[in-house]
């Protein structure tokens, strides 16, 4: 067994996260969750371990430690528990995790929701805590019968003993809590298995189709104000001189105040503020990125890339050689445009603080970096700031920033009310922290037998982890991560990275290396592909032969599309992905007609191993697909002067519904284990789409988005 | 002080007649089912019923819903029993859920005027409507179920069995 969330663990949750059984699984209760509005009011019943609280009277509440952003942990998690307490996941309270050192994500190296891990994580750890919970709770009843254990079973809820006794869980949870955590505790097997694997409606579904779900934005406090920040223009510029006076004079208008990020205008209603903001007289410092645009970004990348060969990040064999004693070489380059990430709910934070504390309401994926951030914005010790996690209206990453916290922090603590601080979409647009532009630059090589002997790839981009993960000592930036792990086998293979900055900040985005890097590799195996007059799908499983998810995935997909055969007048595109433990194919089916593309139709094959509820990973398999094409097709942030020219949803557009391919997604039954579900189905998009194109026209694009390049045949 | 009909209840709201119904009714009356996504009716997360008419409340000013009869996600049923929320909970639509409320409202309008829409009928009356999670393929499959269960739940006559028919064509699976 995996190590087991024991007597250490306990511990540690107790000291950090005390609330959690008393008023703040009240004050978190969330609407439309679990057993219709059951709550675990009882004062007494026990703590059974840092994810599980059962009260007297029989409530049983799971405590989620990944943030739930639509991609299904609220359900997710709590089904693996429920497995193995013996409990129906319909009586579950999903109660979100405060900061605490038991929910730290180690495969993230803190409590965050990334990466993909959110059910790798737990996995073990969750079943081990329900099986740990369940073996407690069948001492107490069998010490109060005075019976011997064995001659107990637990099931649905309850403790069955000899000659008829049964008590709820609830009946002996106090005394439970107070048991010796067993050691080792022998999980189901997957055979055995009643709830993992079933699809099952999500916990919560039901608050989100009768609008009772809180996401940050819906956040009400007593007293509470509203405030609307005023950001620099130019990316990185500072305040230099204010005039408040019309605005104070507003109608509602409480505070004007100077913050590091910006200018807050606090008033009574949020219209309120956001019209003081608006008249807000402001002479902004715009700082070093006056001058920037993306003809300067890309100039910056291709001269880093020109000047340095890159620290060499993987290096198998000997890729220049190879090169040099290629019979035929291929040589291209791509690059990446800058992304934002445009989640539905704007970035919003709700602070209140006081003399001796703060408490934040926030969406976040970072819970401890956002009590750090708030505790620096208030001038506090960490351990006075309580985070309560919202829902959050999208995550893709966005959320792993808390840049939109301290300005919260700084009004509510300026005014001495709670404040909620709202972005606007043109402040979200604007003020992302965008997935990094790339230049990524590629060589192959064929020797006289046409075997692709050759390949190097040197990689040219900002590091995100540099600022949002400072810790993190490793040279190779989470921007290279997808090609350090590029899994066709070429005998002389390297890779190299160029850090080079661009003045402003970028971020973790959706498929964070697996998107860019997919895609260059993805579209320069289709550029081998043709040069060695093979066909894509035969080509990639030549090189996966020792790989068998990898050749299945492929093969299947190859199978559903009909690969080789598409409609007439249709044009087919291959693209693989394997990341986050996950195996994923995907073949588009495309047309232009007179330079314009149609995308008809998306053949998506998934091994991703054992799945906990197979419809949320459908239906994250589509998301991510949905949120690649928006991407491919029109994704790209442009600056002039330092300021970002997309302001809204009509000038950076994403897929709308009548805008949708067919779809056809095919998850592989598995006995692996589990995999990454939330971000690998995007990355394939853009290379599969585009390969399609090349099919269709003999263009071969080599940037993103697709949108505004001409697809005229050649 | 103005009085609106929000949900069947007339209430009273101390706004100016330029706020927004969205912050009305997200702010002043504290429903905060309907979403602030855009602020300028490009994305439909703010989606209300007019008269029964899917509206953008964050371009709506107060001054125009004098008189007018309003209704948000919560005045939509009572325990999730529409139609439309009903099918969405059978489809488990919603990922992030933020969207969803903008989403069930246009659905709803749509039903109420064309009990039988085909896919190019929901493509129309819901391309206003953006989600970033991607669930359209589960949003167009819920408004067929939920034309589906509106009908069943209708008087059956002559006239709807002919649209039956012609609807189950354009359905996907």
């Amino acid at each position: 067994m995996s190590s087991a969330p024991g007597d250490l663990t306990r511990r540690g949750f107790l000291s950090t996260a005390a609330g959690v059984g008393g008023t703040v699984v009240l004050a978190l209760t969330l609407p439309g969750f679990g057993a219709g509005g059951k709550r675990g009011t009882s004062a007494v019943g026990g703590q059974m371990n840092a994810w599980l609280t059962i009260a007297a009277d029989n409530s049983i509440i799971v405590i989620v430690d990944r943030s739930e952003m639509g991609q299904g942990v609220y359900t997710a998690l709590p089904m693996l528990l429920a497995e193995e307490l013996e409990i129906s996941v319909d009586t579950i309270l999903v109660v979100p995790a405060p900061v605490g050192d038991a929910y730290v994500n180690p495969g993230n190296g803190g409590q965050v929701t990334g990466t993909s891990n959110s059910v790798q994580d737990a996995w073990e750890k969750l079943r081990t805590a329900g099986a740990q919970a369940r073996t407690m709770l069948i001492a107490a009843a069998a010490e109060r019968w005075r019976v011997d254990p064995n001659a107990c079973k637990a099931q649905n809820g309850s403790i069955f003993g000899p000659a008829g006794k049964s008590l709820t869980y609830g009946e002996v949870a106090a005394a439970a809590a107070k048991m010796p955590v067993p050691k080792d505790v022998k999980l189901k097997p997957k055979e055995r298995f009643r709830i993992i694997g079933k699809s099952r409606l999500r916990l919560d579904s039901p608050s989100k189709v009768d609008g009772s779900a809180q996401f940050g934005i819906d956040v009400k406090l007593p007293r509470m104000l509203y405030g609307a920040l005023a950001q620099s223009p130019v990316l990185g510029g500072k305040v230099s001189a204010l005039d408040a006076t019309v605005a104070e004079a507003m109608p509602g208008v409480r505070k004007v105040l100077v913050t590091a990020g910006g200018v807050v205008a606090v008033a009574d209603h949020f219209w309120q503020a956001l019209q003081a903001r608006n008249a807000l007289k402001i002479t902004w410092d715009p700082g070093s990125n006056a001058g920037l645009d993306n003809a300067a970004i890309r100039a910056l990348l291709e001269k880093a890339a020109q000047s340095d060969p890159g620290l060499s990040a993987r290096k198998d064999g000997d890729a220049a050689a190879a090169l040099q004693a290629a019979k035929h070489s291929l040589h291209a380059v791509y690059e990446l445009p800058l992304l934002a990430h445009a989640t539905m709910e704007p970035m919003n934070c709700t602070a209140d603080v006081k003399a001796d504390g703060c408490d934040l309401f926030v969406g976040t994926q970072v819970q401890q970096l956002a009590q750090v951030a708030a505790a620096a914005a208030a001038g506090l010790d960490p351990s006075r700031v309580r985070v309560f996690t919202t829902l959050l209206g999208g995550g893709f990453g966005r959320r792993l920033d808390v840049d939109f916290i301290p300005s919260a922090v700084a009004a509510s603590k300026a005014i001495g009310a709670p404040v909620k601080l709202i972005w606007t979409r043109e402040d979200d647009m604007t003020h992302d922290t965008y997935r990094p532009p790339a230049r990524e630059e590629l060589r192959g090589g064929f020797d006289a037998a046409g075997r692709l002997t050759a390949w190097s790839l040197h990689i040219t981009s900002p590091s995100i982890t540099a600022r949002a993960s400072p810790s993190v000592t490793d040279p190779f930036d989470s921007v290279v991560e997808y090609a350090l792990n590029c899994p066709y086998a070429v005998p002389n293979f390297s890779l190299a990275y160029t850090r080079q900055e661009i003045g402003i900040d970028v971020g973790y985005m959706r498929s964070v290396s697996h998107a860019p890097n997919c895609f260059v590799i993805e579209s320069f195996m289709d550029e081998l592909a043709h040069a060695a007059g093979s066909n894509p799908v035969e080509f990639r499983l030549s090189l996966l032969k020792a790989k068998p998810r990898h050749t299945r995935v492929l093969q299947i997909a190859a199978q559903r599309a009909n690969w080789g055969r598409p409609l007439a007048g249709r044009f087919q595109g291959v693209a693989f992905m394997e990341g986050y433990t996950t195996h994923v194919a995907q073949i588009a089916e495309i047309s232009v007609d007179a330079g314009v593309l149609t995308v008809h139709k998306i053949t998506c094959v998934v091994d991703c191993g054992q799945m906990v509820n197979p419809r949320i990973v459908e239906s994250q398999i589509e998301s991510g697909i949905v949120f690649g094409l928006s991407a491919a097709l029109w994704g790209d942030i442009t600056i002039v002067a330092g300021r970002v020219q997309q302001t809204n949803f009509n000038s950076y557009r994403v897929l709308r519904g009548n805008e949708m391919p067919d779809l056809d997604v095919h998850l592989l039954e598995s006995d692996e284990a589990p995999g990454g579900i939330g971000e690998p189905a995007v990355a394939p998009v853009a290379p599969a789409i585009c390969n399609a194109i090349f099919a269709a026209t003999g263009k071969r694009l080599r940037t993103l988005p697709i949108a505004g390049q001409s697809l005229s045949k050649t | 002080m103005m009085k609106i009909r929000v949900n069947n209840q007339t209430v009273d709201v101390d706004a100016t007649p330029d706020t927004p119904l969205l912050w009305v009714l997200r702010d002043h009356l504290a429903m905060t089912g309907t979403k602030f996504g855009c602020g300028v009716a490009l994305c439909g997360a703010c989606t209300v019923h007019l008269d029964g008419v899917a509206v953008r409340s964050c371009v709506l000013p107060l001054s125009a819903v004098d008189g007018k009869a309003i209704t948000t996600i919560e005045g939509l049923s009572a325990g999730r029993s529409h139609a439309v929320q009903k099918a969405w909970l059978e489809i488990d639509v919603p990922q992030c859920g933020y969207c969803q409320s903008g989403q069930i409202m246009s659905a709803a309008a749509l039903l109420s005027v064309n009990p039988n829409p085909s896919d190019a009928d929901i493509d129309a009356a819901m391309s206003g409507n953006i989600c970033r999670c991607g669930t359209y393929p589960r949003i167009r499959r819920a408004i067929h179920r939920a034309a589906e269960l509106q009908r069943a739940a209708a008087p059956a006559g002559g006239v709807a069995q002919s649209v039956v028919a012609h609807a189950s064509k354009g359905a996907r699976s």
